[in-house]
Order: C-alpha cells, then structure tokens, then sequence
C-alpha cells in the first residue's frame, strides 16, 4: 500500500521468549477506517495489536523487532517515550476492566487527572464527552459517583471505551472488545464503533466473521502468526484471493 | 418377583444402615472439631481472664494520666509510656511502612526475576531473626555512635521489624491485581509507578491498610528491641534523641523490681496493651469488612 499512509507496520516481528508469534508484517491503516483482524485462536492477533502500542514489550521475555510508523514516525525509535505514545493509541481489552475502587466518573478521568490536569471543569467536560462519544451518558449520568464495578457487563466495557477515548487517542485498539457480552450490547458496541471512526481510527481483533463484515472497511486474515492476506472487506470475504483465507471464512478450518 | 422386593428391601436397609453410619461419622467428627477449637480457645482465653482478673484493680483514670512515682511511693500511671509507645510505634512505621511498601511493590512487579528471589529470601530470613537481635543490631550501629539512647534508635528497631511484615503482605496483596488491570493503566499513557501507586493502590487499600496494621499490632508489643535501644524512661520525654518510655519496657521493668505496687502496675499497663492490641485488630477487620463491602 501507499507509503504516506497514517499507521503502518513494516517487517513488523514479535516474539514470546524464542517463540516468534508475529511473523514480518506489513499493513497500513488509513485514518478514519475501522480495520479487522480475523484468524483462529492463538495466530498472534493479540499480540500484533499489543505491538501497536507498545504494550507487548511489558510482558517479561517478549521482544519487538521491526518498524510501526505513525503519522511517519517510527515509534519504536530510540527517542520515543512508550507512556507518552499509550496516550495517542488507546486500547480496549477482552474483558471489561474498569478500575476497583473508583466511581465511574473517576474511571473516565483517571487518564486526564493523572496527567496532570486539575480543573474541574475541563475534568468535568472531557468526562461527559468522552461518556456520550462511548453511548454511556444517558445510562450514568446520574450515577457518577457509583463504582464503576458496579455498571453491567456491557456498560463496563463502554465504560473501558470511554475511559480510553477521554484521553483523545488517535488510534484505537481493540482486542475482542464484545466476546464477553451478551447480544444486545455487542450490537451497541458495533454501533458505536461506526460511528467512533468519525473521531479515531479503530483497529479491531474479532473472533466474529459476521462482526468484522458488519463493521470494518478494511479486513486482515492471520494465520500461525503470519499477514495471509489484507484487503477491504467486502472483497476478502466475497472473493478472498488465498484459498486458506477462504478455507477459514467458509468455516472449513480453524 | 418375590426375589427382587427382597433385593430391594436388603438394599433400602443397606442404605439405611450406610446413612446412619454416616450421620454417627460425621456427629463425631464434628464432636471432635469442636473439642480442638475450644483447646485452641483456652490459651487465649486464660491469658485474656487473668491478666483482667490481675491487672483490672489497678486501672483507674489516674493510671492512664500520671507519671510514675518515686521509688518507694504508692501510686503513679503509665501516661509517659502511653505516649512513648505512640511515638516509638509512628516513628518506627515512618521508616518501616515506605520501606516495605517499597519491597514488596518491587516483589510484585519484578518478582520473577533472579535478584527479586534474592530480595524475597533475604525478607524471608529478616522475618525469621529474633527480635532481640535486631536490638543488638541497631544498639552497635545507632546507640554507640550517637553515644546515646534514643527514641530514633527504638523507633529504627520497630521500623525494621515492620518490614518483612509489611513487604511480604504488599507482595501477596499486588499479587491478587490481575494483569488486565495493570495493563489497561499503561495502555491510557500512565507510568508504570503511577499505576500501581494512584491506581492498584486505591482498589487494594483496604487490605493494604490492613496488612499495615496488623505489623504495628505486633510491633507494639516488642520489648527485646527496645531494651537497649530506646530504653525507659521515668519522665515526659517527646524528643527523639532522648531515652523514651514505652508500655513492653514499662511493664518488664516493673514486673522484675521487687515492689507489690508495681507489679500490680504492670499488670494493669499489660491489660491495657492487649487491649490496644485487640482493639487495633478488631477495629482494621472491621474497616476492612466495611471497606469490601
Ligand atoms: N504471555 C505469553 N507467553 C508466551 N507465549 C505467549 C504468551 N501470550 C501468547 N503467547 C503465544 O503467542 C502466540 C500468539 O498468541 P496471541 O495471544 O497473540 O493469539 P491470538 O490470535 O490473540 O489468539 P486468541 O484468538 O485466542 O486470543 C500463541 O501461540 C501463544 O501461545
Ligand atoms: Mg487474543
């Protein structure tokens, strides 16, 4: 693909100790796209996206090698702080993990306020923002004070959307964000994700074929940890051009 | 036909017999569980009922007010050793709480590597050394070179015995955080020490606190390290660089004089330090219930 794209991964290797489990790959992402990456378990999607932000380099033994350009910076350069980049790629994880002990409205503004930001009334506002961009607002509002513990699966998971949204990321990851929740609020999910691409550019890892068709313009196949192939999404699941990608799509394996 | 009622009838009594052994089984298990938890008590007990029984007549409001008399004179409190305990125990968490804090975090966070397991044996032996050498330990390195004893020396000694308590409650504590939570605190662009400190810190609290409390429990009641370190003292003393009374060393001091008085004294002081002792670890289980409610 193009070279000015926004994110961009080039030879892109990750490994668990001697294990490789991200094998030399090289994708891009357009800002304001929704990209999927489908595969069976265990073919390093995980671990792919928690290179995108860094993340994969805090689990003891694991190692990154390669380049992930953002906006054409290599942020896995020498000069770039890994705390200072988390801030620009948020993440969304499996299950929803809001911290114990704090309120909901503590949750959303735990990222702003621990950096630095005291004012209440910015605190305030990036909190309401941030509650109405991840469709939560309504159902909290009057119960910012709760523990965030407290909200329903789903809404904890929105609740997770927010808390990474308020610190403005550009990028967002998220990895299976709907496995743990009920049909109803994986629908929400979905739909918020359409519309969050507006303000983020969203990389999504799902086990669901159905999901990634309903939601992303762009979908990436993985396989024993290597890129089989990458395309818009409508053309992957039509008319894959790898025949293991069409094997895994029709459910003939994985 | 006949021949299988029979079977069944055999069988139903079989049954019968099984669950009545059963019951008688589990009867004196339970019999014999109760017996163990009531032996269990008895120490307990005992110790709590006579030190009451001998030290009760000599608590009045006056005992917790006065200083000591003078030798030979009836009468007196424990109001200086009352206080002494206070600062020797603040002072000593002021040293022993960041510093275990401090390890235990550092166990948690890094506990798989070779220097962490070194780190942790290392805790694991200071917890195991008798207190009273701790003593010795901080009379050679504080108390013989400031030419002294001191409150800071006493308090120093307190503050080591806290520490593998508190490092290793820390460690186990963090330990129970899962990962996720860890890792979606980085994921938001927060280093990691403010993680752990503004955000696993805060959904652990009460059982840190709780962990806190029980070693300033068991610290207050030292003797042995407080003998030749902070040592006594018969007057008001708040400065840190002076010797400072304290209730352990109060009451061993008059437990072996040869006066009746004073040893109805130390009985009385020793009533009243179980019961701060109780009354700390009652009232930390019970913020802690409140607390994870
Ligand atoms: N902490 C770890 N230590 C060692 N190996 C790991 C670790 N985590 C994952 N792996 C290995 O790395 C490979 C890729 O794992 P990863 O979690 O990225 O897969 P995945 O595609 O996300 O799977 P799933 O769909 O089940 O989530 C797997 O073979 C896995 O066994
Ligand atoms: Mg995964």
């Amino acid at each position: 693909m193009e070279i000015s794209s926004f994110f961009s991964t080039r030879d892109l290797n990750a490994w668990f100790g001697k294990t490789l489990a991200v094998r030399a790959v090289n994708m891009s992402f357009a800002e304001n796209t929704v990209s999927a990456i489908i595969g069976p378990s265990g073919c390093g999607k995980s671990t792919f996206l928690r290179c995108l932000n860094r993340l994969h380099e805090e689990v003891p033994g694991a190692r990154v090698n390669g380049t992930v350009l953002l906006e054409n910076k290599n942020i896995y350069s020498k000069d770039v702080d890994p705390v200072e980049l988390r801030r620009q790629i948020g993440m969304v994880f499996q299950k929803p993990n809001p911290f114990p002990a704090f309120s909901v409205f503590d949750n959303v503004a735990v990222g702003l306020k621990l950096a630095g930001i005291r004012k209440s009334t910015i605190l305030k506002d990036a909190v309401e923002r941030s509650l109405r961009m991840a469709a939560l607002w309504d159902e909290v509002k009057d119960k910012l004070n709760d523990a965030g513990t407290s909200l329903s699966g789903g809404q904890q998971q929105r609740l997770c959307i927010a808390r990474a949204l308020a610190v403005e990321p550009r990028v967002l990851l998220m990895d299976e964000p709907t496995s743990a929740l009920d049909p109803i609020s994986t629908a929400k999910i979905e739909e918020l994700v359409s519309e969050l691409k507006k303000a983020v550019t969203i990389i999504i890892v799902t086990h669901n074929m159905q999901q990634a068709a309903r939601i992303s313009d762009q979908t990436a196949f993985f396989l024993l940890g290597d890129l089989i192939e990458y395309g818009a999404t409508s053309q992957l699941f039509t008319a894959p051009k790898d025949n293991r990608t069409e094997r895994y799509i029709t459910g003939r394996f994985g | 036909m006949k021949q299988k009622d029979y079977r069944i009838a055999l069988l139903n009594t079989w049954i019968e017999k099984s669950s009545q052994r059963r019951k008688v089984i589990n009867w004196g298990v339970y019999v014999a569980l109760s017996l163990a938890a009531i032996l269990a008590l008895i120490p307990l007990i005992s110790v709590f009922s006579f030190v009451t029984f001998r030290g009760f007549s000599a608590l009045d409001w006056d005992f917790f007010i006065s200083l000591p008399k003078p030798v030979g004179e009836i009468g007196g409190g424990i109001a200086n050793a009352l206080v002494g305990t206070a600062i020797l125990v603040g002072f000593g968490t002021l040293i022993g709480l960041p510093w275990g804090f401090g390890i235990g975090i550092y166990l948690s966070e890094y506990g798989a590597s070779k220097r962490a397991s070194a780190i942790r044996f290392t805790v694991d032996l200071l917890a195991s050394i008798p207190s009273i050498v701790i003593g010795l330990f901080v009379y050679a390195a504080v108390v013989v070179p400031m030419k002294r004893f001191s409150a800071y020396a006493g308090g120093i000694a307190l503050g080591i015995l806290m520490v593998p308590t508190v490092a290793r409650s820390t460690e186990e504590i963090l330990k129970l955080v899962p990962i996720h939570i860890r890792e979606a605190g980085l994921a938001l662009g927060l280093p990691r020490w403010k993680v752990i400190l503004r955000i696993i810190f805060r959904g652990s609290l009460g059982a840190l606190i709780t962990g806190v409390m029980l070693s300033v429990a068991r610290v207050s009641g030292e003797t042995a390290p407080l003998l030749f370190t902070a040592l006594s003292n018969r007057f008001w003393s708040h400065r840190l660089d002076q010797p400072i009374a304290s209730l352990p060393v109060q009451i061993y001091n008059y437990a072996i004089s040869p006066y009746d008085d004073w040893h109805r004294q130390a009985w009385g002081a020793a009533l009243v330090l179980i019961f701060f002792v109780l009354f700390l670890n009652l009232t930390t289980r019970w913020a802690m219930k409140k607390g994870t409610k």
